[in-house]
């Protein structure tokens, strides 16, 4: 029996009547049918330790990127097919201070909706002109900016019919290993929104928000770009919490 | 207080951006450790990606930049040569779900471990201890085994993560 966008949709209106409303993502969503077989049944155990060493974390200087590593449309020798865009924002942690200095790395499908993955079978163009990864140190602001190209939405098997909605993948690291975060931005008003699991997979609509970027013209870059703009509240203690006794 | 923004899952395609050459290797000459990674039905999965983060031999938790070091000329890929140590590893799974970290033994007596796979929409840590812990004995009966690698010789310890089900890995909470 195939498995249809409606009946997705059941099954996400179903968990949002009674799921808490989450801030983040449950483990466990049986719409994303991948979670099904890769989620803990067993409850987390909290560590209260000052000492752990997950209230530091990696850290990271100015010989792990290049400047060229934040503008994805600058890679190869042609220009990208697409949307020109910029992103930018600020990564924060949850008492507003800026994350300095740490790994923003970022990946995309190309305008397309395909990523050169020898796996994406998807039968859309590859562009030769756009891998779509780009990398990125936070300055004293917690800030960071890439220039790249809109990604398309893509299609993916997890029902019939099951697309992806444009989204930019973001890799950060704060200033603990506990704040590391792995999330998805994606675009204003996407229709693809209500039938995404993936996003539906935080059940709280104000933390799905957060996951949505801002265009904002002043970003825009006359005759060359649109803007987006997207700040990212990392979870969890840092060793300074701990310091001030939290 | 912000509110954070969400986790979502790495997906399938974050191996031609986060994966880098020498990530499995923190450091040469000290220990290797590897494993595989299981989901509920005991089947390998073969697109995790684990990081981990650990202190040196002395304990300490500095770390030191360099772990994703390119060429500054040509911005290639030019890996480790495993002498600094930057107390940062990051290794995907290959074909058959199985992982190998090259490493020294951390002064503390564990490695922190987050793994990342398509599937699972929000990180989960766990730690490997190279040798017994008073904080083994905090755990719920019958599972601190799960967070004990075990030593196949010397120098090569085994450790392998299940996501769920029998055996289910011990995963960690530090925001409660
Ligand atoms: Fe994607």
């Amino acid at each position: 029996m195939t498995l249809t966008q409606a009946d997705i949709d059941r099954e996400i209106a179903e968990l949002h009547a009674v799921a808490p409303k989450s801030g983040h993502p449950l483990r466990d969503f049986a719409p994303y049918r991948s979670s099904v077989l890769r989620h803990p049944k067993q409850p987390l155990v909290p560590v209260k330790d000052p000492e752990a060493a997950e209230l530091t974390g990696p850290v990271f200087g100015v010989t792990d990127v290049t400047p060229l590593d934040a503008d994805l449309t600058r890679r190869h020798v042609g220009e990208p097919l697409g949307e020109r865009i910029t992103v930018e924002g600020r990564i924060l942690d949850r008492d507003g201070r800026p994350v300095r200095g740490q790994l923003v790395e970022i990946w995309q499908a190309n305008a397309s909706g395909r990523y050169p993955h020898q796996r994406d079978d998807h039968p859309a163009p590859l562009d030769p002109n756009f891998t779509g990864v780009g990398r990125c140190l936070t300055d004293e602001e917690g800030r960071y900016k890439f220039t790249t190209i809109k990604p398309g939405p893509y299609p993916w098997r997890n029902h019939r019919n099951a697309w992806r909605p444009a989204h930019i993948h973001f890799s950060v690291f704060g200033t603990a290993f506990t704040q590391r975060l792995v999330t998805q931005m994606y675009f204003p008003g996407d229709p693809l929104f209500p039938y995404d699991p993936v996003l539906q997979s935080v059940t709280d609509p104000a933390a799905r928000d957060r996951l949505v970027a801002a265009y904002d013209h002043d970003l825009s870059v006359p005759e060359w770009s649109l803007g987006y703009r997207w700040d990212i509240v990392l979870d969890g203690p840092a060793a300074t919490w701990m310091e001030e006794g939290r | 207080m912000n509110r954070p923004t969400p986790s979502q899952t790495v997906g399938p395609f974050y191996g031609y951006a986060l994966p880098f050459p020498g990530g499995e290797e923190i450091a040469t000459g000290g220990i290797t450790v590897h494993g595989h990674v299981y989901d509920g039905a005991g089947d390998p999965i073969p697109d995790a990606l684990l990081e981990f983060w650990q202190a040196d031999p002395s304990g300490s938790l500095k770390g030191a930049p360099g772990s994703l070091r390119r060429d500054p000329v040509t911005g290639r890929v030019v890996g480790r040569h495993g002498v600094d140590f930057t107390g940062f590893g990051r290794v995907p799974t290959d074909a058959d779900g199985h992982w190998t970290l090259r490493t020294l033994v951390p002064g503390n007596g564990y490695i922190s471990v987050c793994v990342f796979a398509r599937g699972l929409l929000h990180h989960l840590f766990t730690r490997i201890y190279l040798r017994h812990d008073p904080f083994l004995d905090t755990l719920p009966a019958g599972r601190a085994r799960t967070l004990l690698a075990a030593e196949e010789r010397p120098g090569l310890y085994r450790f392998d993560i299940r996501l769920q089900g029998e055996g289910e890995t011990v995963f960690l909470d530090f925001t409660s």
